[in-house]
């Protein structure tokens, strides 16, 4: 434990020293927000937006986003550096655990996405008139769910490219999908049954509706938290069948 | 005296690439070993065998009594390693990482202590990417010692470094030794080899072509020993009878003599019974890179 609390501290530090990063992970979204709310505003249409005001629909979907942001382009690409460069071997050749390594990437990805998400509603609950979690604990859980499993794929994309290099490619390209389609861009309601389909195949899509169903006062949703806990599950186990818990050692 | 390191038969395979086979060694404690090689030659994927990062196809590996493939986590604890090619996250700082892996080893040393022993004091708060490669291979040594550990594997560790840190570095390993710590050393550096190493495995084509002392892989593979000096003479017959001279000749003024065995002390006397005392008398021996090259076939 103490491992892992030691080397997530340094990863957060690290995090902070990486200027743009933290730019593009904390400020993306917001700008994003902005230009949504300037042209939908916060009037609700039975037709699109699940029959709320697009800001109520889009808060919790950018915390979605946030947290997809981190977990496919962010930790990934970090990761696939650390494996490309040594930096794994380094820290497991001096007894620095796997597990606490990683572990450490995925409480950074759990930190920032808190941090990101709580900026996002406070601007959001000033320059807009949202309304507020209808359960925050429901909300709160939802994040958890999805930032784990995010985490989780964002370990598998991090293992599985040969360079950082196609890990960032490879992720940015997942992330502008999921943004457009998963829910984050236009509602769903007004995409083509095609784009819908490839949205629904999205992990994001279901964190935003998990996150949204929380938010907007549906409830529960635990068809979505089957499917948000099996993207994550299968993330791990690829993950295991890939490295062999080998990661840090032959590259 | 104590076996630290022993490996019998180890062979490792990349696909279709042999490259470590039929490698075997033991290496005792308190002692300087060296790897010696050309790059590719399987010296890293030897030691990273033993440290436990690869996993040997054949063969058997024992450290501090331990198998590094089956136990590895303790091994880690014993051993300190500083690793080809490996790096630091770039934004860490020089203090934060030595932190860090002191934290994590049990025991381990007074890690400002390390840091000023390995000159690094003046850049405790430097981030490892804006650190020179010689700063670089410093923190990565100093860090390889945070655990105190009973044996320490050095990987090319003064490439990057000018001549006067290379030298540093070598005191510090002698010292690191003098603590009762085993070192194995891994190096393409013939002078190096030659300066710290008690015992030398030469490794080519994932072999070992040979194993010994620095002087006894000198005396076996380049014994040869040349004595220089000037004067005018014109019969060298009588030189040429001297014990252990096997060949005389002129350049010039200058006499050249080659032979094997205590021959400077022998031609030297000589020189003097006839009256012959020139300044300039002179020895060169053999070096270990003389043996490298005749063992392998070309330069490293």
């Amino acid at each position: 434990m103490r491992a892992l609390a030691r080397t997530t501290w340094v990863e957060l530090k690290l995090f902070r020293r990486e200027p743009l990063t933290v730019a593009v992970t904390l400020g993306l979204p917001l700008v994003l927000l902005f230009v949504l709310g300037g042209v939908f505003g916060n009037t609700p249409d039975p037709e699109v937006y699940r029959g709320v005001g697009p800001m109520d629909y889009y808060v919790p979907a950018y915390i979605g986003l946030v947290i997809a942001s981190l977990g496919i382009v962010g930790l990934p690409a970090h990761l696939s550096a650390y494996r490309e460069r040594g930096v794994l071997r380094r820290f497991v050749a001096s007894s620095v655990p796997m597990w606490a390594v990683i572990g450490a990437q995925v409480m950074v990805t759990l930190v920032v996405a808190f941090l990101g998400s709580v900026l996002l509603i406070t601007v959001a609950s000033v320059t807009y008139d949202i309304h507020f979690p209808s359960s925050v604990p429901l909300v709160v859980g939802g994040f958890f769910l999805s930032g784990l499993s995010f985490s989780a794929i964002g370990v598998f994309l991090g293992s599985a490219f040969p360079t950082a290099r196609a890990a960032q490619g490879a992720g940015l390209m997942l992330w502008f999908v999921m943004m457009i389609l998963g829910g984050a861009g236009p509602p769903p309601e007004v995409l083509t049954e095609g784009m819908r389909a490839v949205g629904d195949a999205t992990p994001v899509r279901h964190v935003i509706l998990l996150l949204q169903d929380a938010w907007l006062g549906f409830g529960w949703n635990w068809t979505e938290t089957l499917i948000v806990a099996v993207f994550m599950a299968g993330a791990v186990l690829v993950t295991i069948l890939l490295t062999r818990g080998r990661l840090g050692r032959e590259r | 005296m104590a076996t630290v390191i022993s490996v019998d038969g180890l062979r490792k395979t990349y696909g279709s690439t042999v490259a470590v086979r039929d490698v075997s060694f033991t290496v005792d404690a308190g002692e300087i070993f060296g790897l010696l090689g050309p790059n590719g030659a399987g010296k890293t994927t030897t030691v990273e065998c033993v440290q436990g990062l690869r996993r040997a196809d054949e063969g058997t590996i024992t450290v501090l009594g331990l198998d590094p493939a089956t136990q590895t986590a303790e091994l880690r604890r014993r051993i300190g390693s500083q690793l080809q090619e490996s790096a630091l996250p770039d934004r860490i700082k020089v203090w934060e990482a030595l932190e860090l892996f002191t934290t994590l080893a049990p025991g381990a040393a007074h890690w400002p202590t390390l840091m000023e022993q390995w000159g690094l004091s003046g850049k405790r708060d430097a981030t490892f990417g804006s650190l020179s490669g010689g700063q670089q291979q410093r923190l990565f040594v100093a860090l390889a010692l945070v655990n105190e550990p009973e044996a320490v594997f050095l990987d090319e560790m003064t490439t990057g470094l000018d001549p006067a840190a290379r030298r540093v570095a070598w005191s510090l390993i002698r010292e690191i030794r003098e603590r009762g710590t085993t070192v194995v050393l891994v190096t393409h550096l013939m002078d190096e080899a030659e300066a710290l190493c008690d015992r030398v495995a030469i490794v080519d084509g994932g072999r070992i072509v040979d194993l010994d002392t620095p002087q006894g892989l000198i005396a076996r593979h380049a014994g040869q020993v040349e004595v220089r000096f000037s004067a005018h003479l014109d019969d060298l017959s009588w030189l040429e009878a001297i014990d252990g001279v096997e060949r005389a000749g002129r350049r010039g003024n200058q006499v050249e003599i080659a032979g094997r065995g205590p021959v400077l002390a022998l031609v030297a006397s000589a020189l003097v019974e006839r009256g012959i005392a020139p300044e300039d008398l002179r020895v060169e021996r053999s070096t270990l890179e003389d043996v490298f090259l005749t063992l392998t076939g070309g330069p490293a």
